[in-house]
C-alpha cells in the first residue's frame, strides 16, 4: 500500500472511517499518524473520530436496524459468507498491514486472518441456526404452549481497547449483527489500520448501509460518548482495563445498556447470545 | 416585463406594487451564509428554548379526530412533563428554567372547538386553516363561510391559502381583493397568508406574493401548507424576511413570519432564528413576530434541550408522538 508497483512514487493512503456506508473522514477534520512498526516512516494517516462522528454512526446504524434485522436469517447468513469471501480475496492486503503497522510476523498474520475467515464463515453458518439452539419449548402446567425465542437487542456499541487480535475482532463483530444487530464499532486504537481493508470487505459484501460503522480515534475521548447513548443498547467492550468496565456500566444504567463481555471462545454461541433478548411466550390452548 | 403593477387598495386609490427582481445565486449564498454559525451552550439552551415558544404546533390529517387534537393540546401546554423535567434537572445538577409552552396549536375549522376547550386559560392560541385548505381552490363566499366558523368556533388566528390559480394568470387584483375580504372577515382574529412558495415558481413570484399580501393587511406571511413535497428553505424564507423588512421601513408596520412545512431539525429551526436576528433584529425574535410551523420539530428540540442539559445523546423514544 505504501509505493506503487514499479513506481518510486510512495503514496501514502489516508484511511477513512466507515459510516452509514460511505467512506468518511472526520467532521472534526483530524487525523494521526501510524508508522511503519519501530520507525518513524509514516504509513498512513488515520482519522481521529470526535463525538459528533459516534453521533452520525449511532444514527445510521438505528436506521439500518429494523431492515437488517427484517431479512431472512438465511440472508444474513449468506451475506456474513460473501463477507468471509471478501476477507479471503483481500488476504495479502491484511497480512501486510499487520506485520507493517503491528510488527506481527507474516506466519501469525496469515494464521489470524484464516482464524477471521472461519469466524465469519461459522457465524455465517449460525445465522439461522442459533434460534433452534437458544431458544427452547418449555413445559408448564398450564394449558399453555410455552416457548422462548430471541430477538436482536437493536444497536451495539464495540470498543476495541488497546489491542484485541483481529480474528477475535472480527468474529465478535460477525457474531453480533448476524442475529440482526447493528454495530457501531470503535476499531482497538493499536490495529485501527486494519479498518481500511475490513471498511472495504464490509462495502463489497452486500451489507446494507448503516450495519457496520467502524471509527477510529481514541477510547479515552469517544467511550463516554458511546456509553451514555441513549439508543446504544447494549456494550461490548474488548478491553480488560477494570476503570473503563465500571465507567462503561456506570454510565449505560441509564438507559439499562448491557454491558457484555466478549465471547470466551471466538467461534462459540456465547458470542452470539450476549446481544439477544429473550421473549417467552404464553400461548393458550384450550384444556 | 413592467416594473410594477397597479392594485386598487380597499380605499379606492391605485398603488403601483413593484416587481422586485431577485439575485437568486446571491439569495442563496446569503442563505447559507446563516447555516455557519456556531451557536453552542447557553446560547444554544436559549436559541432552544425560544424556538420551542415558537412552535404553532400542528395536525392536519384527514384522519384527525377531537381525542388526537386533545393530545395535542395537552402537549402543546407541557411539551415534557414538568415533574420529570425538574427531576431530570436535578439529577444533572442543572439550573435551566421550565420548558415553555408553544405558540400554538394549528388544526382544521371543524377541530377548533375541541381545541379552543383543551388549551382555555392557557395563553396558547388556536389557529385554524381555512379558505379550502390546503388547495384554496373554492369559491369566495364558501371561504369566507368557512373563516367564519372557524372565529366563531374561538380560533384566534386563521391560516389563509392564497388562490395560486388567479396568481398564475396574472389576476393578482382578484388575490388581493381576497386577502382583503378575508381580512375583514377574520375581526380579531391575527390572519396569516400561506403563499405555497413551493408551486410559485420563482423566488420573484415569491417576493411579488409577500408584497401583495402585506399591502392586504396580512398580520403573518407564512411559506407552505406542508402538504406539497417543496416546503419551507432558508432562501425562500429570507426573500419573505427582505419583504417584511421593505414594508417595515417603508410604513413602521410590522409583519410576523410563519416558515412551514419540512423543518424537521432543531438544527434547522436555529439556521432561521439566526437569519430572523440578522434580517429583522430583535424585534421579531419572539412568538408574537415568528413562529414555525411543525409538528416533529418539537421533539427534536426537546431532544436537544435533554442533550444539553444531561450531556447525553437522547433517544426519540422518551418524548410522545403527539
Amino acid at each position: 500500500m505504501s509505493g506503487l508497483n514499479g513506481s518510486q512514487l510512495a503514496v501514502p493512503k489516508t484511511i477513512k472511517m466507515y459510516i452509514d456506508g460511505a467512506f468518511v473522514r472526520s467532521e472534526s477534520g483530524r487525523s494521526y499518524p501510524v508508522y511503519v512498526k519501530g520507525t518513524k516512516q509514516l504509513y498512513a494517516n488515520l482519522c481521529r473520530g470526535s463525538r459528533k462522528d459516534v453521533r452520525a454512526a449511532v444514527t445510521a446504524a438505528q436506521e439500518a436496524q429494523p431492515g437488517w434485522s427484517g431479512r431472512s436469517a438465511y440472508n444474513r447468513g449468506q451475506i456474513l459468507y460473501r463477507m468471509a469471501e471478501m476477507t479471503e480475496s483481500k488476504r495479502s492486503e491484511f497480512v501486510e498491514l499487520m506485520t507493517e503497522t503491528m510488527g506481527t510476523t507474516k506466519a501469525a498474520a496469515a494464521s489470524s486472518v484464516t482464524r477471521a475467515i472461519d469466524a465469519l464463515v461459522y457465524f455465517a453458518g449460525f445465522a439461522d441456526k442459533y434460534h433452534q439452539v437458544l431458544g427452547s419449548e418449555n413445559p408448564v402446567s398450564s394449558p399453555h404452549y410455552n416457548f422462548t425465542c430471541s430477538e436482536p437487542v437493536g444497536v451495539v456499541g464495540l470498543l476495541g481497547g488497546d489491542t484485541v487480535d483481529f480474528d477475535v475482532w472480527v468474529g465478535q463483530l460477525a457474531a453480533i449483527i448476524c442475529s440482526g444487530n447493528t454495530v457501531v464499532a470503535l476499531m482497538p486504537e493499536l490495529e485501527s489500520a486494519l479498518l481500511a481493508p475490513l471498511s472495504e470487505v464490509l462495502a463489497t459484501s452486500d451489507l446494507p448501509k448503516g450495519v457496520v460503522n467502524l471509527l477510529s480515534g481514541e477510547l479515552d475521548e469517544l467511550r463516554a460518548v458511546v456509553a451514555s447513548h441513549m439508543e446504544i443498547q447494549s456494550l461490548c467492550y474488548m478491553g480488560d482495563d477494570s476503570k473503563v468496565w465500571s465507567e462503561l456500566k456506570v454510565l449505560g444504567a441509564e438507559n439499562m445498556k448491557r454491558v457484555v463481555a466478549p465471547g470466551r471462545e471466538t467461534m462459540g454461541l456465547e458470542s452470539i447470545s450476549g446481544f439477544l433478548e429473550f421473549k417467552t411466550v404464553w400461548h393458550p390452548i384450550g384444556t | 416585463m413592467r416594473d410594477f403593477i397597479n392594485i386598487k387598495m380597499p380605499n379606492g386609490s391605485e398603488k403601483p406594487l413593484p416587481l422586485v427582481s431577485v439575485d437568486k445565486v446571491g439569495v442563496t449564498e446569503r442563505a447559507n451564509f446563516f447555516t455557519t454559525r456556531s451557536i453552542k451552550k447557553d446560547s444554544k439552551l436559549w436559541a432552544l428554548y425560544t424556538a420551542i415558544s415558537m412552535v404553532d404546533l400542528t395536525t392536519l390529517e384527514g384522519a384527525d379526530t377531537d381525542d388526537r387534537v386533545r393530545q395535542m393540546c395537552a402537549k402543546a401546554i407541557h411539551p415534557v412533563s414538568p415533574y420529570l423535567f425538574q427531576e431530570m434537572c436535578r439529577q444533572s445538577g442543572a439550573a435551566v428554567e421550565p420548558i415553555p409552552s408553544v405558540a400554538a396549536v394549528c388544526v382544521y375549522p371543524n377541530r377548533v372547538k375541541t381545541a379552543v376547550a383543551a388549551l382555555k386559560g392557557t395563553g396558547i392560541q388556536v389557529a385554524s386553516v381555512a379558505t379550502g385548505f390546503p388547495a384554496g381552490q373554492v369559491a369566495l363566499d364558501i371561504k369566507l363561510q368557512d373563516v367564519k366558523q372557524a372565529v366563531e368556533a374561538g380560533a384566534s388566528e386563521i391560516d389563509m391559502v392564497i388562490d395560486r390559480g388567479a396568481f398564475h394568470s396574472g389576476r393578482y387584483q382578484d388575490v388581493f381583493d381576497e386577502i382583503v375580504a378575508i381580512k375583514t372577515a377574520c375581526g380579531d382574529a391575527h390572519l396569516k397568508v400561506i403563499l405555497e412558495t413551493g408551486e410559485l415558481g420563482s423566488l420573484e413570484k415569491v417576493r411579488f406574493a409577500s408584497d401583495l399580501a402585506i399591502q392586504a393587511g396580512a398580520d403573518f406571511i407564512k411559506t407552505s401548507t406542508g402538504k406539497i413535497p417543496s416546503a419551507a428553505s432558508l432562501p425562500v424564507t429570507l426573500v419573505m424576511l427582505q419583504a417584511i423588512s421593505d414594508h417595515y421601513q417603508a410604513t413602521g408596520r410590522k409583519v410576523g413570519m410563519k416558515p412551514a412545512g419540512g423543518i424537521r431539525t432543531a438544527k434547522q429551526a436555529i439556521h432561521y432564528l439566526c437569519m430572523v436576528s440578522e434580517v429583522l433584529g430583535a424585534e421579531w425574535m419572539n412568538p408574537q413576530m415568528f413562529r414555525f410551523g411543525a409538528s416533529v420539530l418539537l421533539n427534536d428540540l426537546l431532544r436537544q434541550v435533554y442533550k444539553q442539559i444531561t450531556g447525553r445523546y437522547y433517544y426519540t423514544k422518551a418524548f410522545s408522538l403527539d
